[in-house]
């Protein structure tokens, strides 16, 4: 087993994802990495799963797996998210399904295996989720996937409470849209209308959520749990 | 080869050495502890600690991952974590049904 220590981060084939592999690969950390499908790419001290992050049973085989080959998790990303930009009554209930699955079961479930296994470590562990600025800006068109991350952030509250006794601390970040696939299908003015209710009106890039995760994850950082942190001011 | 009652007991005392060694209350060491109710040997967050033992002894020592805390242990009539006995008995059941 490595010295470096462990990050987890789902949805890691494309988009902010690879990033964060990439990123936290870089930086001493042994990162796994999950999605549905395989990336088109590799990374020395990365490994990917090819798992659904809301099966349960797929969720459970791959900690198995994790917790014999690295023994533990320092850090869970739980990056994985869908969204689907429609009118409440245009909205399908497969599309509430599906997105809840992903962000809010899928964000349950590896909360709760990663907090096993955190908890058999006394060093504890830090898990960060991912939120939204579409939640408290009560976006419309956004019903569904900003409520799903209202449940995320209402998990993150009460898991860094049931968590706390074990030294986990559990936060999100809040990003405003950042240009990936997840807005491409955005249109523009939409995307100009939610930039206007920044205090600082630009997209968001890589390095202002790394930026916030760096705080969540540094050691200093143990007396820091169930906070929310939104970028641009929001 | 599936595991006698008496690995799956072995796993159960385990844990409960693991448990004892990092809890300021220690949980008798033998198969008739109450565990829950009164004169229980843990609260709710002891509990959640010694299950978790509990599963990750199974799982290296018998090398079947187990989950104690699923919708059939909610709903059993009498609570799997009674005593550590019952919970022994629990194990069992569960690997009983595994396919």
């Amino acid at each position: 087993m490595s010295d470096r220590r462990v990050m987890l981060i789902t949805g890691t084939r494309k988009g902010i994802g690879q990033h964060l592999a990439e990123h936290y690969a870089a930086r001493d950390f042994e990162v796994v990495g999950c999605s549905r499908a395989a990336p088109e790419w590799t990374l020395e001290h990365y490994e990917h799963f090819r798992v659904d992050v809301s099966d349960e049973a797929g969720v459970k085989e791959m900690f198995s797996q994790v917790r014999r080959r690295h023994g533990r998790v320092d850090v869970l990303v739980n990056n994985a998210g869908i969204a689907s930009m429609n009118h409440v009554v245009l909205t399908p209930l497969k599309t509430v399904r599906d997105i809840y699955a992903t962000n809010v079961f899928g964000t349950f479930l590896f909360c709760r295996e990663a907090a096993r296994l955190m908890s058999a470590d006394k060093r504890g562990g830090r898990i960060v989720n991912f939120a939204t600025v579409a939640t408290p800006l009560n976006l419309e068109g956004e019903a569904i996937y900003a409520s799903s991350k209202a449940a995320v952030e209402s998990l993150t509250r009460v898991l860094a409470r049931e968590l706390a006794p074990f030294g986990i601390t559990v936060n999100a970040v809040g990003p405003t849209p950042v240009a990936t696939d997840l807005i491409r299908s955005v249109p523009q003015e939409k995307i100009e209308a939610l930039l206007a209710r920044q205090a600082l009106r630009r997209l968001g890039e890589m390095r202002d959520i790394t930026n916030v995760i760096d705080f969540f994850i540094r050691e200093e950082s143990d007396f820091v749990t169930g906070q929310i942190v939104y970028l641009g001011g929001v | 080869m599936a595991a006698t009652p008496e690995q799956i007991r072995e796993c159960v005392l385990r844990a409960i050495d693991e448990y004892n060694a990092s809890e300021e209350r220690p949980i008798p060491r033998s198969l008739d502890t109450v565990l829950l109710g009164a004169g229980g040997a843990v609260d709710s967050l002891g509990l959640v600690r010694l299950v978790m033992a509990v599963e990750r002894r199974v799982e290296d020592d018998l090398g079947v991952p187990v989950s104690l805390t699923d919708e059939k242990a909610m709903s059993q009539r009498t609570s799997p974590f009674r005593t550590t006995g019952t919970l022994a008995e629990y194990i069992a059941s569960c690997l009983a049904a595994r396919p």
